[in-house]
């Protein structure tokens, strides 16, 4: 079914290496309209490394990007973002000195006729978007650096999804999280879901992300273990391809999978 | 959610157990930082003003202050954006010496051959160019450290030397003089100042554009339903605003013009001299009146312009401002291009005053701009500092050195108190701000 479909995002024979290191060796991955995708594997095997490289932060050293199809020419953020790709950083990329309406439009400020910031204006849609994501949240004039590891959180998904972004990453999205805060995430992405958002999920803990996802990627060493519907396999079994790189039965094998003798 | 706890209380909720000092800061928005530097500041003159004897808070002194103030606080609001952003620039004094050699002789020996003398363009034609090159010597050091990662302390102690060496070529260390007399005019004195009916007049338009700020920003808060200041605050503001911008023009005109140049004026004009004397007011220096400008022009370029937004954001996380798409490097280098371009404002203001070019001039220079930034609040960590701090530095800074020189103390020691000073005032600072997270 979605197979016929064209992918949102198609990531082909990506390998990127520094200094000798091959970070992303010979990566392929996909993303269909409203589907989540869980990237796992252990700190180090490489799927920071190959989501930045979609998100602009990285060039690329082999490999291409297609989006709907099309070839993309991504070599910086700004790029990834005119192709409606938002990523929500595991540091949480937040200028904490600034304020939240600030940190929204950071980089793509509304402005008035005469070319000034017009910081009312952002403000108003800032307390429109927080209003939605984080009802509580009321600190609109401090700085960032004031807020709970929750709300700068919110001030992140809320700039993602200020944009109309029709592919998200979220890079350890509950890493700094409390429960309640996880789950309010949790019901997000399922919203972003049904609007035909295609999500990327980055985790290193599949505890986090195997309810989520439609599909997981599975990367070890720098290359691709396999793929799966997380319907057709178990916890342990992805557990097994991220601890070993052994593929289960109903499981694509990738070119990082263990060989069988 | 789990962290309600600590934020959701809204303002009116927080209010019922507060003091009224509290609730007072909290209504006007009045930023308590700078109140205290402003309180220092008081302290200080009010000090002098009884050490030496009654000479500090006059008119004259205090006219003289502002107008001693006025280059350093020009380069002053640049160094807050560059030092905003975590670097540095060591180079300013040096920029100013070149330029304002530059400026020397284009204005005493080159454009004098091809207009002839005294032409009445020469100033402007001197001061673009001045302009012109210092941002471009700025421009120049912000491409190598945004372009080449060479740090900017480096690279401006390069600048500090090379600019110092250029300035002596040009002249072969030759001091360039007289200046032209229309750019005199932007160093002060007697005839650099504005007189009283036309300080009146600047006074009055600052009236109306406080209260018209004032009134604008409630209109706009109130159109998307924001929290307002009540109003009694709003009034407050208004008047203590329109006060001190009064009180200032007054003292400015109540420092009349020295007696054997009132004489020479008045002979001059055909005025009978009277019996007391002529009394004609000095009103604001000319020099004092571009620092308030630049002042001005860098407020809206720091809080109301992207550009300033982004200048913040870089000095926040500058991965962050990387990561949203901001050329974090073109920021850079107009960061120091703005920087020379007020280094050269500057160089016009002291060769104006000294009425020459000298190669040792703005020397030390970087080093009292840096210290005026710092003591105005500028974080050396970066993403934190206000162009009105900054220029309330280079106040402190001058009214410490001029309460000395008042106080006859020998400019060793002048140096050890400034060096003490500028130490007590960052220590304090840190203090504050460790106490306010």
């Amino acid at each position: 079914m979605t197979e016929q479909r064209t992918p949102l995002v198609e990531m082909r024979n990506i390998s990127i290496s520094f200094g000798g290191i091959h970070a992303v060796d010979n990566a392929s991955v996909d993303l269909y309209p409203g589907e989540v995708v869980a990237l796992l594997g252990h700190n180090g095997a490489g799927k920071s490394t190959l989501i930045k490289i979609l998100s602009g932060a990285y060039r690329r050293d082999e490999g291409e990007i297609l989006i709907n199809g099309e070839p993309a020419d991504i070599s910086n953020p700004r790029d990834a973002k005119k192709y409606g790709i938002e990523t929500i950083y595991q540091t949480l990329a937040v200028a904490d000195n600034v304020d939240a309406a600030a940190n929204l439009y950071l980089g793509r400020e509304l402005r008035t006729p005469w070319g000034t910031l017009d910081d009312v204006a952002m403000e108003a849609k800032a307390r429109e978007v927080m209003g939605r994501l984080n009802p509580n949240f009321q600190r609109f004039k401090e700085p960032v650096k004031a807020l709970s590891g929750g709300q700068r959180q919110s001030v992140a998904i809320a700039r993602a999804i200020l944009f109309n972004a029709r592919i998200l990453i979220m890079d350890e999205p509950t890493a700094a999280l409390g429960p309640q805060e996880t789950a309010q995430v949790g019901e997000l992405i399922k919203q972003l879901k049904r609007e035909g958002i295609g999500i990327f999920l980055i985790s290193h803990d599949i505890h986090d992300v195997f309810d989520l996802a439609d599909r997981v990627s599975v990367m070890k060493n720098g290359q691709v273990v396999g793929h799966a519907r997380t319907e057709d396999v178990t916890k342990d079994e992805v557990l097994g391809m991220i601890i070993m790189g052994k593929v289960p039965a109903k499981a694509t094998p990738g070119p990082g999978a263990m060989q069988m003798a | 959610m789990a962290d309600t706890t600590h934020t959701a209380p809204f303002n009116r909720a927080r209010s019922a157990d507060e003091s009224p000092v509290k609730r007072f800061f909290r209504a006007t928005e009045i930023d308590t930082r700078l109140l205290g530097m402003v309180g220092a500041m008081l302290i200080i003159w009010i000090g002098f003003h009884f050490l030496s004897g009654g000479l500090f808070l006059t008119s004259r002194n205090l006219w003289n202050l502002s107008v001693q103030t006025a280059s350093i606080a020009v380069m002053a609001t640049g160094m807050v954006l560059v030092i905003v952003t975590r670097n540095i620039d060591l180079s300013v004094g040096s920029i100013l010496g070149f330029v304002g050699m530059i400026m020397g002789v284009l204005q005493a020996e080159l454009l004098p051959q091809l207009l002839g003398f005294n032409h009445p363009a020469t100033w402007i034609i001197t001061l673009f160019a001045g302009l012109l090159l210092g941002a471009g010597i700025g421009a120049l050091h912000g491409m190598i450290i945004a372009f080449l990662n060479v740090p900017s302390f480096i690279v401006t102690l390069g600048g500090l030397l090379v600019w110092r060496g250029a300035t002596w070529f040009v002249t072969s260390g030759r001091t360039v003089a007289p200046m032209d007399t229309t750019f005199r005019l932007m160093g002060g004195g007697t005839e650099g100042s504005i007189g009283a009916a036309a300080s009146w007049i600047v006074g009055l338009i600052a009236c109306v554009a406080i209260v018209a700020s004032i009134i604008h920003s409630r209109r706009q808060r109130k159109r998307f339903g924001f929290p307002r200041r009540p109003i009694w605050a709003e009034y407050f503001l208004s008047a203590v605003g329109c006060a001190l911008v009064l009180g200032a023009v007054a003292i400015a005109n109540n420092y009349g013009w020295p007696v054997n140049i009132a004489r020479k004026y008045a002979d001059a004009n055909g005025i009978a001299w009277p019996e007391g004397g002529l009394f004609i007011a000095h009103g604001i220096a000319i020099p004092v009146l571009i620092a308030i400008l630049i002042g001005i022009i860098m407020t809206f370029i720091s809080t109301r312009l992207r550009f300033g937004r982004y200048v913040f954001a870089i000095g926040g996380n500058p991965e962050a401002a990387e990561l949203a798409g901001i050329k974090t490097r073109w920021v850079t280098v107009r960061i120091f291009a703005l920087m020379g371009m007020l280094c050269a404002v500057a160089a016009a203001i002291s060769t104006a005053r000294l009425n020459a070019a000298t190669n040792a001039q703005g020397e030390l220079d970087e080093l009292y701009t840096i210290a005026a930034a710092v003591i105005g609040g500028t974080s050396l960590a970066g993403g934190m500092g206000t162009i009105a701090g900054a220029m309330l530095g280079a106040l402190v800074m001058q009214s410490l050195q001029s309460g000395m020189v008042l106080l006859g103390i020998d400019s060793p020691l002048q140096r050890i108190v400034v060096g003490m000073v500028l130490v007590t005032a960052v220590w304090l600072d840190t203090v504050y701000r460790a106490r306010a997270k």
